[in-house]
């Protein structure tokens, strides 16, 4: 079982460190996202350290989802998704796996980069270490649910724009806890109440969301 | 009908696309050492009735067997001993030859044998490409990297769909050749086609498919 | 005659046309009962005067737009374990009607918030999730919309009400935690201070009408939806030529 999500992890790890272009434009996005705020609402730091952890919330989750729609699309595009739907291992894990990837390709480098634009919003150490937790346990999630709007809306026309629209309302937990939790940190109430919660959804996440992502994948297919 | 006997077989089989029925009341059974010809014009269903075949599909009506189970029920036994190759080749363009059979492989939860997929590719006519990422090759090139994953594989049933597409005239040759030894070491075999192949002492089915009457078969 | 009878989409066609005209003026009857108890039986409000009366239309629609969700989410998951094709016709019929409920909740909520809190807008919890519920039904229908194939998206659609029927619980209470943070229990919707039997029978009333309305309209557009994917069929190249 988990020799398969490991060769689905090494091939999409191998194909992503092939193609480094696409990996980078997320993770630039992010940066820009994050970078047009104080530009809109003025650099007084005071007001950037209220609105960061939300900004860079926002801004982290648009960025991996810029990245979802090509999920399954490439290989879908090219005939090997059909390969890989058709091996003897269950879809549950290919889903995982694909998952998984997407996670340690596009949103590990987003917590690379989060404390350098915590500083840019003047958020204190401590409210950024907490950042990047919440970080670790929320972008998961994404993830999860993406890969079911990424199955949902295969090789649909417009498909990347719809599958925004259905993912991020079911997202909305984790935006609320990843950014309560260091908003709490900041306000002094603690953090931890919001991480056990966003660890919860990641949890449940993870249990519920890969089969609902491969039931849509093989409706898709058909 | 016992369940180790190696076979095919469709029951009352319909499909429909949108709201066009393709065809319905199909049967036929296809045993060892046989190859079913799938015919008929373009968009009367042949790819369809593959993709049902695979079990990617669900019928509108019916069933798949596979030694005399339903295929949905059986789907991880049966797909260990199928393998598909469809229009789109499953080939990877940022991977070389190599690299994508080993992906193959390692997707079908088989362990990989490097020197068995090497060779398998020499004798393909690949072996100036092996570390060429696949981006490079004509498209020629690429349907046999195809053939040699499902050459690799070692399933007993292949299902293919217009596998000669895109081939020169010694390829055709060549896949006429692995057919052939397919079957004869007791493989069965599926395929669409609009060239004509020359299988000389092979057992032949044909199956037409399309809004006339189909004919049986069994 | 089994249940299987019914769920075939002949005889389901006929039994929806007989029974249409019933829910209809059940609905309108039960509108007019309601509007007139609403309106001039149910004494003013003390605190609120007479802007409260907006609840009569608010409160229902908010329970159906949510109700109409969670019978989605069971016919969709009916549709996905049976195989049955009129469930998934039943989802496709009370998504819209869903959708228009949940924007009058959001939207009456607005005209009730105005002179209770100066305010057309607050980020309430139960504003705030009826406003993610519009998004999902929102998305439900732009998917089905963005699937030409009907048999794919009657799946697709069904899986997509279900993770979101399992995710709207925990919206709801991730934004009323959130809520409760960021404001205090300043603002509370649930405080209903003795409310009159009248005020109740009148909610009550305006309630079934909203539900009998939305059985009504879902009863004729499923009747739309069956003739459309069942033109093929003999039966309905009858009616159809009966009917012109």
């Amino acid at each position: 079982m988990h020799r398969f999500i490991l060769a689905v992890l090494r091939r999409d790890l191998t194909l992503a460190a092939r193609r480094r272009g696409d990996w980078l434009i997320a993770q630039f996005f992010f940066v820009m996202v994050a970078s047009l705020f104080p530009l809109g609402v003025g650099p007084e730091p005071e007001m950037l350290a209220r609105i960061g952890p939300g900004v860079l919330w926002v801004a982290a989750t648009l960025a991996s989802l810029l990245s979802l729609s090509r999920l399954f699309a490439d290989d879908h595009h090219d005939g090997s998704l059909e390969h890989m739907v058709l091996s003897p291992e269950p879809t549950v894990l290919l889903v995982l796996g694909k998952s998984l990837a997407h996670w340690l390709i596009y949103c590990i480098p987003l917590l690379i980069i989060a404390p350098v634009l915590g500083i840019q919003f003047n958020l204190p150490w401590d409210a950024i270490l907490v950042l990047e937790i919440s970080l670790l346990l929320g972008t998961p999630i994404l993830s999860l649910l993406g890969g079911v709007g990424a199955a949902l809306t295969l090789g649909l026309r417009g498909g990347g724009v719809l599958l925004t629209l259905l993912i991020l309302p079911l997202y909305v937990p984790a935006l609320i806890f990843g950014a309560g939790a260091v908003d709490g940190v900041m306000a002094g109430t603690g953090a931890q109440a919001h991480l056990s919660l966003l660890g919860a959804f990641m949890v449940l996440s993870l249990m519920i969301a890969p089969w609902i992502a491969a039931a849509a994948l093989r409706v898709s297919l058909e | 009908m016992t369940s180790d006997t190696l076979l095919l077989s469709v029951h009352n089989l319909a499909c429909a696309r949108g709201e066009r029925t393709l065809f319905k009341a199909m049967n036929f059974s296809v045993g060892a050492g046989e190859l079913l010809l799938v015919q008929g014009g373009n968009g009367q269903g042949k790819t369809s009735l593959l993709r049902l075949l695979t079990g990617l599909a669900r019928p509108e009506e019916g069933e798949v067997r596979w030694r005399g189970q339903p295929i949905q029920k059986n789907r991880e036994a049966f797909h260990a001993e199928m393998i598909y190759l469809g229009h789109a080749n499953g080939v990877k363009d940022d991977l070389n030859p190599v690299e994508n059979l080993r992906f193959a492989e390692g997707l079908q939860g088989r362990a990989f044998e490097e020197e068995r997929a090497v060779a398998i590719l020499r004798r393909l006519g690949l072996s100036r490409c092996l570390d060429l990422p696949c981006r490079v090759l004509s498209f020629g090139q690429r349907r046999r990297v195809a053939l040699s994953a499902l050459l690799l594989a070692d399933a007993g049933l292949w299902i293919l769909d217009e596998p000669l597409t895109g081939l020169d005239v010694h390829a055709v040759a060549l896949m006429e050749g692995l057919i052939r030894d397919h079957l004869a070491a007791g493989g069965l075999c599926v395929a669409t086609t609009h060239q004509a192949l020359n299988l000389e002492g092979v057992k032949v089915q044909r199956l037409l498919v399309g809004n006339v009457a189909i004919p049986e078969l069994v | 005659m089994n249940l299987y009878t019914f769920a075939s989409p002949v005889t389901f066609y006929h039994l929806a046309g007989k029974l249409i005209p019933w829910f209809t003026w059940s609905a309108i009857l039960l509108t007019v009962v309601g509007l007139y108890l609403s309106f001039f039986v149910a004494p003013t409000d003390f605190q609120q005067s007479e802007a409260y009366r907006i609840i009569f239309i608010h409160v229902p629609a908010a329970w159906m737009s949510m109700f109409i969700y969670l019978v989605m989410a069971f016919w969709g998951a009916i549709g996905l374990a049976f195989n049955t094709r009129l469930s998934f016709m039943m989802a496709r019929a009370l998504a819209p009607t869903g959708a228009i409920f949940t924007f009058i909740a959001l939207w009456t909520g607005a005209w009730w918030g105005k002179p209770m809190w100066g305010a057309w807008w607050v980020w309430d919890a139960r504003l705030t999730s009826e406003l993610i519920l519009l998004f999902l039904y929102v998305g439900i229908i732009a998917l089905w919309a963005a699937i030409d194939d009907i048999k794919r998206g009657d799946r697709a659609g069904a899986l997509l009400t279900l993770i979101g029927a399992i995710n709207i619980p925990i919206i709801y209470f991730s934004v009323k935690w959130w809520n409760t943070l960021h404001q205090g229990a300043s603002i509370s919707l649930t405080k209903a201070p003795s409310m009159a039997k009248i005020m109740l029978i009148g909610m009550l009333v305006m309630a079934i009408a909203a539900w009998f309305y939305t059985i009504a309209v879902a009863l004729v557009r499923v009747r739309g939806i069956i003739l459309e994917r069942e033109r093929q069929s003999e039966w309905v190249k009858e009616i159809l030529e009966r009917e012109t």
